[in-house]
């Protein structure tokens, strides 16, 4: 059978809908919707009291996209940049634009690098990481891992066992790359 | 003062951590009351949003009590409850003059493709955020509001991004009356998203997921129709099936970058992190769309590129719609629903975590155990 023009037929018409679903079409008139239009120039409706925010003080420097003309008047000071995986991040923002792969594919491994710090330098601060608690699992036990997942036809079941691989993973790079680096030094240090 | 912080992918600790302090005239520093762990935090827990540091506070859901104020803040007071948006925006520059809170760019230096957000990476600015007994808060006289003496605290903290960025979705559908809308993702975007629909006239509204639990409460919370992904061969043409072959009207992305339903993509972008995000649930979007129609996508997605299906959207002339919500946009209009009773979203809440079991929280929401749709933080 061919297309036709008409629109299907609901299964239900505005006025069962109005009276099974509370407040339908209430918001029926797309011009009354808070989000419209996309762009409304009202300057005065946001509470800002400037016309340019005042500059927060940059107490150490502070990397920045390569896209900004500036370092923007307000940013966050959560974490600064330290170690290996500062050099690297502080590359990638200096070298690489946010259009370029190469940029976020260096935070990533920044990232990875982070983390293979944090955790050797928690340890020597006598704060070792606690996997066991850190992840959570043991909620495995208290809230129903098995009976959460198991004959419940979910889809993240098949990947479940990936989950473990990318918490190790920087261990395992990490320690090959350890072991690399001492066996170099040793057949070094043998010639 | 005491804060979840990042140890790595998939680990998290509360740790003793200097309090917040005020960095720029117009900074608050707010005592959290109540926070909330959102799906997109999971992308960074998973280890999936660059540039997240190991030492930093998630939690961009959060309200409290303001309990320092800067030199120039004028619309707060030392005591005010508040809650608080996930955007951090100026108020002033051209993005947000023009209504745009969420493309600030004044906010953040380390992107300019989007705006701050609280303790969600550096690449969104590098702000610590409310998963933490205090948070700063910049730009105190712009995003903050008091919390209404009628609303819940579980209402307001909602308020602040889930059920915001749930009906901006909708809006941002375009929805006509009598328009067939399907909702991908029952998680608690995509109900308040799905319930919205309804509001903006919707004659149907379809939700798809593969949890049944939440397929469950999406027919409770959001009179939807419902559909198991896992139970079709195809769920794209299931969906054609149902709408006479012709596809929905208006389609909306709740799933975001761990999407799953293709093995292969999962893996290669959740897992390997070699895209920005898994493409599964925005391809089914593109696909499952009527031509002509639209598609909303408020599932978030990492910076790089992903393998998304654009030769189809072109060919079918769909419209794609997409931003960060503009949070306090969208509040005097949720503000009346609430009161109205058009929504309810606090009954989207499944767990209440204190902060120091927080490591749980995170593993529950992750691995959706025990019923799992929406976890709050309780400090």
């Amino acid at each position: 059978m061919a297309y036709t023009r008409n629109k299907p037929p609901l299964p239900e018409t505005p006025e069962q809908l109005r009276a099974r679903i509370p407040g339908w079409g209430v918001d029926l008139d797309r011009a009354d919707r808070p989000a419209v239009p996309r762009e409304r120039f009202d300057p005065d409706a946001t509470g800002a009291h400037w016309d340019v925010p005042d500059q927060q003080p940059e107490l150490r420097p502070r990397e920045r996209s390569v896209e900004h003309a500036r370092l923007t008047p307000v940013f966050g000071t959560a974490v600064p940049l330290k170690g290996v995986s500062g050099a690297i991040r502080r590359y990638s923002y200096a070298r690489f634009s946010e259009g370029r792969a190469a940029h976020w594919l260096l935070l990533i491994l920044a990232d990875r690098v982070d983390v293979v710090e944090s955790t050797l330098s928690a340890l020597v601060a006598g704060r070792p990481d606690n996997p066991v608690a850190e992840t959570g699992i043991r909620s495995e036990l208290s809230h129903h891992g098995w009976s959460s997942r198991v004959g419940r036809g979910r889809a993240d079941v098949g990947h479940l066992v990936l989950d473990p691989v990318v918490v190790a993973a920087p261990w395992v790079v990490g320690g090959a790359a350890v072991v690399v680096a001492v066996r170099a030094a040793l057949r070094r240090r043998r010639a | 003062m005491h804060a979840m912080v990042y140890r790595g992918p998939y680990r998290v600790r509360v740790e003793e951590k200097d309090a917040p302090r005020i960095e720029h005239p117009n900074d608050a520093i707010v005592r959290v009351e109540l926070a909330a762990i959102c799906g997109s935090d999971l992308h960074l827990f998973h280890g999936l949003m660059p540039d997240t540091r190991v030492g930093s506070t998630f939690g961009h859901e959060f309200i409290g009590v303001v309990e320092e104020v800067g030199p120039s803040v004028q619309n707060l007071q030392v005591g005010d409850r508040v809650m608080v948006p996930f955007n951090i925006y100026c108020g002033s520059c051209f993005f947000c003059a023009r209504g745009l809170y969420a493309n600030c760019h004044n906010v953040n230096p380390n992107a300019t493709a989007v705006g701050g957000i609280y303790g969600y990476s550096h690449t969104t600015g590098g702000y610590d955020g409310g998963q933490a007994q205090l948070v700063r808060v910049p730009f105190a006289d712009v995003g903050p509001s008091k919390i209404p003496g009628w609303m819940a605290d579980e209402d307001a903290v909602l308020l602040t991004d889930a059920v915001a960025t749930g009906y901006f979705g909708a809006q941002l559908g375009s929805i006509h009356e009598g328009d067939v809308v399907l909702v991908l993702g029952a998680g608690p975007v995509g109900l308040v998203a799905a319930r919205s629909a309804w509001l903006m006239g919707a004659g149907r509204v379809i939700v798809i997921d593969h949890l049944e639990y939440r397929l469950a409460k999406a027919r409770e919370f959001a009179f939807a129709e419902t559909y198991n992904f896992t139970e079709h061969d195809d769920i794209v043409v299931h969906v054609k099936k149902i709408t006479d072959h012709l596809g929905a009207d208006v389609v909306i992305d709740a799933v975001g970058a761990e999407a799953d339903g293709n093995l292969l993509q999962h893996v290669i972008a959740a897992k390997l992190k070699l895209q920005g995000g898994s493409p599964v649930a925005l391809n089914w979007a593109i696909d499952a769309a009527r031509k002509g129609g639209t598609v909303s996508v408020m599932g978030a997605y990492g910076p790089m590129f992903s393998a998304v299906k654009f030769g189809d959207a072109m060919n079918k002339g769909l419209t794609l719609r997409m931003n960060q919500c503009h949070v306090k946009r969208q509040w005097p209009r949720l503000f009346e629903h609430l009161r109205n009773g058009h929504l309810r979203p606090s009954e989207i809440v499944t767990h209440r975590v204190p902060l120091e079991h927080i490591a749980e929280g995170y593993h529950i929401f992750s691995a959706k155990l025990d019923g799992c749709i929406k976890p709050l933080v309780v400090l």
